[in-house]
């Protein structure tokens, strides 16, 4: 083995604390180190050029650069040693500038000192660490997207115009979603079905897209590459392809039921075109109004059908496809005014929400009047968003615009008409949006800020009364209107919570699918190989639901285009001859990526590289592949060699989302904190045993402290359980051995908790100084310690 | 004409008061003015429930002399409302307290009214509760 | 007969006589007997709201220790449910029960402070006489006991503040509750709807300079029910029965259009539908609830 050692001075960056030359000399006396160079810039061309050159003139086979973080210019590294021909796992970062140069700059000797460490760390560390394969997984062109409103169309006609195989599944009879029942779109009060129809009819031709209306998924097993999906096609009773829409069923049908499209406003027939601009154009009998089909109770439908369409024989169909990638479009619900029964949804004749105001609107442009508006109109805002009451603290984005509209489009109607709009805030973010808001008040909208606290009713008139404080001149108004409109917010779908449940989606604190990162990842779910688009991720209007359709398409098609997937290579695997096939460590996996069949299987395609698993089994046969056992004790060995009498030595196991990224950021603030800290970049803090931790303090650490991503924004379920659970090992052990178990610590943190780092490192310190050295023969004891396993 | 609000550590060290007293975050409201239009004695109030919130906000001692204060009947409805999970109902106690903890009375006990014998016992103790110290 | 721990409060044994004679007479009616608490104190009438209050948890908890005492000397078997009558004395029984177990600190200070008196456990649950009759006894066991359903009688609930609110304490749902109209029903009475049924009667404003406060709420409150129907109105608080009965004289100096409406305790409606008028305590009604029931053939008929 040929280890060369780079150590960089950073253009002064870590050269003005550290002693680069000491460390560059320190280096060159560790054993298999065939070369080391200290130099002004590694990052730069001429940098890499002497790593690559190196490796090629001495047969350097593994490299340690001690510099920046690894995660500020870890890629750079790895790609010079790849173009050296080496595997992109040999090469290792110790991470001098953020770690110790800039925390410790008032502390030249102890940040050169812990600069020395911390590479001998990464020399131990390089010298376990082996080449890593690529983990790779086939991939296909089939595509399930759920949901067939705007987002789940824009995405399937995405996929299916790159050459891809869309399955779009949709539950009602009619893609289209919600988008299909509105009026006019804002800002630029567009005719929604207008602009909708096209792309309804595109999905319907298109020979990529497999289109199932009227049906639902009923399970998903399997990964990314290789899902598993069963799905149930309800019988129509109407064969699609044979349907004229001539309506004669319709107007013979006796059975009247509500009108869902028309929210309940109207009544349809048992057997219906579910709206004028229907795709698939075709009536569908409902079995559940119908009088009766089993056995037969009327039958007229089927006899004045002159295409010979009624099939009263029309049974469920399962469908079982296998897809290599899933996107779910499922949608929102709208928030049911009858939680706020202040407001009188429903009690009182002239109190409607949002979208039934829509359909009256649309039904009215075609001359239908499903009921009377009256004059003077009133819009309530914010109903059932930002409100604790009802437990949806999000404000749902588009309700301000959307009554801005409407409120716009009444006006017009009747210029004599008055209509209010009482907010909050009136929130106009969008593009056109504030120049909407501007037209709708010099079109005589009349804006008051203020939120009712109940609508009361005239008992003569039945006009309704709203009494608002109007906070901006503090005097409380009271007006009587002939229709109060209840700016309703969105919450998750009922099919979208359906979904959710079913594809171990995890959700976020509102309720809606939770995307992987809120900032880099808006459109990736944590599980691999599915995504989200449109309101199953959150309220949004059209043209962000279009965006984000494209987007999750995208993401979908750069998985699949090149046939093949490559994934992170930091996975857990099973050594299979020291597995008994107990299985302890199924239950740990946060991601169910365990199975025992004689011996554990880790499916590669699911798992997450936390590496939860390690901890729970008994006969250590399971390790991670990059951040393995060998190479994590290799460094805890490393950090705690040549202790000086009364140094104290701190180990930080840091996961590398939050609390490493964390700990850098308080290097990069310049903020201090003591130099007896060492960092141990892991994946998750959970891979961490308790034979680590007493191992370290086997080898002389004076505390542990583990930090780990807190769990609203962790990359993996569940971890923190299972460090609680291996500090609560650890801590038994060393009471036994009669240490104090406080000197093992653990917290969650996300990358902005700077003060909490820096009062966390030095209240270790200050424990550490209060309970003083521990004696040799307590170190020595705790080798004899051994973990108790439960059954 | 129009008053001016010089900002200043009184201000604060009010605002502070109250929170602690009500153990409230009043910094949460957000104005909405849900509270006065469900309070059942906001016509009679000087300042709106939701105004009293805002000058306490500001910390402006206009809300401890208000008569506001005094008018509300702890009747709970603005709490229940509150979108933002306020409890303004323990902000007016606070405030109330605010006065009767310095030793004042807002109701004379000794020329309380002519009614005395034929009031309810449960009126007589709330009211002293609420307005005396 | 089931025993329950009773408290009355200090108005049920002054003004609201009736609602006491009441109470007893139609819970003994369907087999409950309400225990009255030895040497109870007045609870308070309000809760302190404070974030600093310890003290005036005392007299609200000490009743709560008389409860376990009764057990403790067999005065009950196993019964740690307290039912109240009075809406506001429930209130705050229920908060200061609530705010003492869910500090353990606090409650150490209270017991240490009543050093003469054994400590609290926590074991009590306050609850109302309406709650035990939903949910103890069932609306549908009520309905079989009647024996003069009070048929065709327009009755309006009001609930007042302190039933309801806050959410932690209330037993029904503060925007849209329904045991009350259920309770009536039982009754064999029609509930009538009315939209300030629970809006503030004006509380403790009935007091001092601010009468007129209570006056124009007795207005609203009382005009909203009569415009949908009702006959009686019924209560559940010595304070609403107060403001919305006897103020009704000044309500009617202050607007001359207006008219009275009896005022009942919802026990004493209880009483005559379970055939023990003779215990409903009309007579100390401000408004006389007499005529009209006795009209609709309510009164005077012995079963």
């Amino acid at each position: 083995m040929k280890i060369g050692v780079y150590v960089c001075h950073c253009g002064g960056n870590i050269s003005d604390a550290v002693d680069v030359e000491k460390v560059a000399e320190f280096a060159s006396r560790q054993p298999d180190v065939a070369v080391v160079r200290s130099i002004s810039h590694m990052c730069s061309e001429s940098g890499q050029r002497a790593i690559i050159d190196d490796i090629q003139q001495y047969n350097l086979d593994k490299i340690v650069v001690s510099a920046c973080s690894p995660q500020f210019q870890g890629e750079t590294f790895k790609k010079a040693v790849a173009k050296a021909g080496l595997n992109p796992n040999m090469v290792v970062m110790a991470n001098i500038r953020e770690q110790s140069a800039w925390p410790h700059h008032d502390e030249p000797e102890n940040a050169t000192e812990k600069a020395k460490i911390l590479t001998a760390m990464a020399i131990e560390d390089i010298r376990k660490k082996e080449p890593v394969e690529k983990v790779t997984l086939k991939m296909g062109k089939n595509v399930l997207v759920i949901g067939g409103g705007i987002a789940g169309i824009q995405a399937s006609l995405d996929l299916a115009n790159a050459g891809f195989n869309v399955y779009l599944v949709e539950k009602k009879p009619t893609i289209g979603g919600h988008m299909a029942q509105l009026s006019r779109t804002f800002p630029t009060e567009d005719c929604s079905s207008c602009i909708l129809s096209p792309k309804m009819a595109d999905v319907a031709e298109h020979p990529n897209i497999h289109l199932m209306t009227y049906s639902e998924v009923l399970e998903v097993n399997g990964s990314i590459g290789n899902f598993n999906v069963r799905i149930l096609k309800k019988p129509k009773y109407v064969d699609e392809d044979k349907c004229t829409a001539c309506n004669k069923c319709t107007e013979v049908c006796p059975v009247s039921v509500p009108d869902e499209f028309n929210l309940g406003m109207t009544m349809r027939k048992a057997i219906y075109l579910p709206s004028s601009t229907a795709v698939p154009h075709s009536h569908v009998l409902d079995e559940d109004a119908c009088l009766g089909l089993k056995p037969l109770a009327c039958g007229l439908c089927s006899q004045v059908c002159e295409a010979d369409a009624i099939n009263y024989d029309d049974m469920p169909q399962y469908i079982n496809l296998k897809v290599d990638t899933i996107i779910v479009a499922t949608g929102f619900d709208i928030f049911d005014a009858h939680l706020k029964p202040q407001y009188g949804y429903r009690k009182y004749r002239n109190v409607i929400n949002a979208l039934e105001m829509e359909r009256i609107i649309v039904e009215m442009a075609e001359g239908h009047v499903i009921r009377p508006i009256g004059k003077d109109i009133a819009f309530i805002q914010c109903v059932g968003s930002r409100d604790a009451q009802v437990g949806n603290l999000y404000c749902s984005r588009i309700c301000c615009m959307y009554a801005t509209k409407l409120a716009s489009l009444l006006k017009r109607m009747d210029p004599s008409r008055e209509v209010y709009v009482f907010y909050t805030d009136l929130r106009a973010f969008g593009k056109g949006f504030e120049e909407y808001y501007r037209t709708a008040q010099e079109l005589g909208v009349k804006f008051i800020r203020g939120r009712p606290g109940e609508l009361a009713e005239d008992p003569e008139s039945k006009k309704v009364v709203v009494r608002v404080e109007d906070t901006l001149t503090r005097k409380i108004i009271e007006k009587k209107f002939d229709l109060v409109v209840l700016s309703v917010g969105l919450v998750p779908g009922e099919g979208t919570v359906k979904i959710a449940e079913m594809l171990k989606l995890p959700r976020s604190a509102d309720g809606f699918i939770k995307e992987a990162h809120p900032k880099f990842r808006p459109v990736d779910t944590p599980v691999e190989g599915i995504f989200v688009a449109g309101c199953a991720q959150g309220p949004k209007d059209i043209p962000d639901t279009v965006a984000q359709a494209s987007a999750a398409a995208a993401r979908a098609m750069s998985l699949m285009n090149k046939g093949e997937y490559e994934m992170s290579p930091i996975k857990a695997f099973v050594h299979e001859d020291l597995c008994d096939g107990c299985g302890l460590c199924v239950d740990k996996c946060p991601v169910d990526a365990i199975k025992v069949a004689g011996v554990a299987e880790i499916n590669v395609a699911v798992c997450k590289g936390c590496g939860a698993c390690i901890s729970s089994c008994p006969r250590n046969a399971i390790d991670l592949r990059i951040f393995s056992n060998e190479e994590v004790m290799a460094q805890i060995d490393a950090a705690l060699r040549d202790k000086k009498p009364g140094e104290k030595r701190i180990i930080m196991f840091a996961d590398d989302m939050c609390t490493y990224t964390l700990a850098d950021g308080v290097g990069t603030a310049k903020l201090k904190y003591n130099s007896n800290t060492y960092i141990i970049r892991v994946p998750s803090s959970s891979r961490v045993t308790p034979e680590m931790m007493v191992r370290a303090f086997e080898k002389g650490a004076d505390g542990i402290f583990l930090g780990e991503c807190e769990a609203a924004v962790s990359p993996y379920p569940d971890t923190l359980k299972v460090i609680e659970e291996n500090v609560k090992k650890a801590r038994e052990m060393l009471a036994r051995a009669g240490i104090e178990e406080d000197r093992i610590q653990y917290s969650p943190f996300v990358t902005v908790m700077f003060k909490k780092f820096v009062a966390l490192a030095d209240k270790m310190l200050r424990m550490a100084e209060k309970y003083g050295d521990i004696p040799e023969e307590k170190r020595r004891r705790l080798g004899m310690e051994k973990v108790i396993y439960h059954e | 004409m129009s008053e001016v609000i010089y900002m200043g550590e009184k201000n604060k060290k009010l605002s502070e008061k109250i929170e602690e007293l009500s153990g409230e975050k009043i910094t949460l409201c957000e104005q909405c003015g849900i509270c006065t239009t469900s309070c059942p004695m906001a016509d009679d109030m000087d300042i709106t429930p939701a105004g009293i919130m805002r000058y306490s906000q500001i910390g402006d001692e206009k809300v401890v002399d208000s008569e506001a204060i005094w008018i509300c009947a702890s009747c709970f409805t603005c709490t229940v409302r509150c979108p933002r999970g306020i409890d303004l109902a323990k902000v007016a106690e606070a405030l109330r307290e605010l006065n009767l903890r310095k030793n004042v009375d807002h109701i004379d006990v000794n020329h309380l009214d002519e009614e005395l014998n034929e009031l309810p016992a449960i009126a007589v103790v709330s009211a002293l509760r609420k307005f005396t110290s | 007969m089931q025993k329950f721990p009773y408290y009355p409060g200090c108005t049920l044994k002054q003004t609201a006589k009736n609602f006491e004679k009441s109470a007893i007479a139609s819970a003994r009616a369907i087999g409950i007997e309400l225990v009255e608490l030895p040497r109870w104190n007045c609870c308070g009438a309000v809760s302190s709201l404070t974030s600093d209050e310890i003290m005036r948890h005392v007299a609200p908890i000490r009743n709560l220790v008389r409860v376990q005492q009764m057990n403790d000397e067999g005065m009950l078997e196993n019964e740690y449910r307290l039912i109240t009558l009075c809406s506001m004395c429930f209130n705050v029984l229920k908060r200061s029960n609530m705010v003492v177990t869910g500090d353990a600190e606090m409650l150490h200070t209270i017991n240490q402070f009543m050093d003469t008196e054994p400590d609290y456990e926590g074991t009590v649950e306050v609850m109302h006489f309406l709650e035990i009759l939903r949910d103890v006894v069932g609306f549908d066991k009520l309905r079989a006991r009647v024996k003069k359903p009070l048929k065709d009688l327009k009755i309006s609930p009001y609930y007042g503040c302190t039933l309801l609110r806050p959410k932690e304490v209330g037993i029904d749902d503060a925007e849209a509750p329904t045991i009350m109209e259920n309770f009536i029903e039982a009754l064999g009475g029609e509930a009538v709807d009315n939209p300030y049924r629970s809006l503030c009667c004006g509380s403790y404003h009935t007091v001092g300079e601010n009468k007129k406060i209570v006056a124009e709420r007795t207005y609203k409150i009382i005009n909203a029910a009569r415009r949908n129907g009702a006959d009686v109105i019924i209560t559940s608080c010595p304070l609403c029965a107060f403001n919305l009965d006897n103020r009704q004289k000044l309500t009617k100096e202050m607007h001359p259009d207006f008219e009275y409406m009896p005022v009942l305790y919802f026990t004493q409606l209880m009483a005559i539908a379970l055939g023990k008028e003779e215990d409903a305590g009309l007579e100390d009604n401000f408004v006389d609830p007499r005529p009209i029931l006795r009209e609709r053939g309510f009164l005077g008929v012995k079963q």
